[in-house]
């Protein structure tokens, strides 16, 4: 957005306005534009979507997936790329066996496959929790495979802060 | 009369004299900070390197506090003694003693850190090898002694011999190196509080290390990370343990003075 | 020496599930990294780790270069008897780790 765009409005030009007030009226404008500004900048991401992952297309196979019931807790935005706090869940599940496994898929890591959890048939609490690495903004998907063959995903964006000072200690 | 009067003037004036000069030597230089307004690099993080702190069992840092125990019980040397051999239980023994460091060491009035402590006691008393700088050892077994430390209030002494030290500290606190041709305390003193990209910039305390750093995925040093610290402003990187580095941390450890040990630290 | 470390609740009751955590000392080295001297560093990540509850597999895990160094893990079991949770790790050098902890079960 052009803040000279706003001044116009502000300050027609039948009444030329003083310097001073050019100034003020500047702020104002600018003042305005920023404010048009989202808080953190957006990247438009339809989270209802699987992003391309070769490695996520290959484990699907061309299976249908729900949007649904799959938990993916992580922070909309991360400290440092490094250590990134998750929790997985499956909600509803809570029958002994109801979740085989948990497959965890990064969109940008040079690995995209980060993790599978596989479950024994005993375990009836599928939440996991533990501290991945985020190699830049990007989607990470969790896929749950039921044991009624239904694969349920969650898409979780996170936008991962890069550190202000060079650390070459 | 006239020669009594004059002896005891004479004695008065060299004892005020002598007063004036231990008055001046043993001043204590103003705060850098006052005390209600310290605050430990944790105030300045986000919410996730908290909580990591906060949280004894997923602070990474712990495990190398449990790895410090098992050096600190584990014999070595020519000597086969345990740290626990001379100092017992590190719980009673070590507490507070981090907090009083870097200390001038009695017997050589020389400056030692705790690391140089730990080492002195390694190659004089246990007569084994010395732990290398920033080593997984080394880190280990500071990180556990500086445990003990935790919540005692950090407290050094400036007097004697170490006031040479924590001049010449102070001194390259407040110089301004490098290529950004910043001091520390263009940052740490100016700016604590301001944001720095997505980072808040803290007062550069030094209560917690050694800290987990998230940037380095591991744990490291105070000097680790003035040396970063100079990395960032394109300065002469100084080696861990060298006499300037040590300087600055008397200089930090002063000016935290009133501060409670937090180690481990983590950071981003 | 493996570097772990296990928290089991200690208060456990027959048939509710519990939480396990365990925290493992590894630099899960991602082979993108060099020294300082510009040279690769070898990759070096955990392949699997398996928990045994009582020699029963409880849970098994894949882990690459995704996980923070020096992972962290917390799921949950179904308690059982008493006796002992057990973890089995191994990396890519082929150094394999193990490390356990009693766990108690009341009633």
């Amino acid at each position: 957005m052009n803040p000279e765009h706003l001044i116009p409005v502000a300050a027609p030009a039948a009444s030329p306005a003083s310097p001073a007030r050019r100034v003020l009226l500047g702020a104002a404008g600018a003042l305005a534009a920023a404010q048009c500004l989202p808080a953190v900048a957006q990247i438009p991401t339809n989270l209802n979507e699987l992003p391309e992952i070769p490695a996520l297309q290959e484990f699907l196979a061309g299976r249908r997936v729900q949007f649904a019931r799959m938990q993916l807790e992580i922070p909309r935005v991360a400290d440092n790329g490094n250590s990134v706090p998750i929790k997985l869940g499956v909600l509803g599940a809570v029958a002994p066996g109801a979740v085989q496994s948990i497959h965890l898929f990064s969109e940008k890591n040079p690995v995209p496959r980060m993790a599978v959890f596989h479950f024994p048939a005993s375990t009836a609490r599928f939440d996991i929790e533990s501290r991945v690495r985020l190699a830049g903004t990007q989607r990470v998907v969790a896929v749950a495979t039921l044991a009624d063959g239904a694969l349920c995903v969650k898409v979780a964006e996170v936008l991962v802060a890069i550190a202000a000072c060079l650390d070459g200690s | 009369m006239a020669r009594k009067a004059a002896i005891s003037l004479a004695v008065a004036g060299a004892a005020l004299l002598a007063l004036a000069s231990l008055v001046y030597a043993q001043s204590p230089p103003t705060r850098a900070i006052p005390l209600d307004q310290l605050k430990s690099g944790l105030a300045y993080t986000g919410d996730d390197v908290r909580a990591l702190q906060a949280d004894d069992f997923a602070n990474p840092g712990m495990l190398w506090v449990e790895r410090g125990e098992k050096i600190w019980n584990t014999p070595a040397g020519a000597t086969a003694k345990s740290c626990a051999s001379c100092h017992g239980d590190a719980k009673s023994s070590m507490k507070g003693v981090a907090a009083r460091y870097p200390a001038i060491d009695p017997a050589t009035k020389q400056l030692l850190n705790i690391e140089a402590r730990i080492n002195d006691s390694r190659t004089r008393q246990q007569k084994a090898e010395a732990f290398k700088p920033e080593s997984e050892d080394m880190l280990a077994i500071t990180a556990y002694v500086n445990f003990q430390s935790r919540g005692v209030p950090v407290g050094v002494a400036i007097d004697g011999a170490a006031r040479a030290h924590f001049e010449r500290g102070r001194a390259f606190y407040y110089t301004r190196r490098g290529q950004m041709n910043m001091s520390c305390a263009t940052c740490h003193e100016q700016s604590f509080g301001k944001r720095l990209f997505a980072e808040t910039i803290s007062q550069g305390q030094p209560n917690d290390f050694p800290i987990y750093r998230l940037e380095w995925q591991t744990m490291g040093s105070l000097h680790r990370r003035l040396r970063a610290c100079l990395y960032g402003v394109r300065a002469e990187l100084l080696p861990i343990g060298s006499p300037e580095l040590l300087d600055v941390e008397l200089f930090l450890a002063w000016r935290a003075q009133g501060l409670k040990g937090e180690a481990p630290g983590v950071r981003r | 020496m493996a570097d772990a470390r296990i928290q089991i609740p200690p208060a456990i009751k027959r048939g509710e599930n519990f939480e396990v955590k365990i925290a493992i000392r590894h630099a899960m080295e991602t082979g993108y990294r060099v020294d300082d001297v510009g040279k690769p560093i070898k990759r070096n990540v955990i392949r699997e780790l398996v928990c045994k509850y009582n020699g029963t597999e409880a849970l098994r895990v894949d882990m690459s270069s995704g996980f923070a160094a020096n992972p962290l893990l917390q799921f949950w079991l179904v308690a059982g008897n008493s006796g002992e949770i057990s973890f089995e790790w191994d990396d890519d050098t082929g150094t394999k780790y193990a490390e356990r902890a009693a766990v108690t079960v009341a009633g």
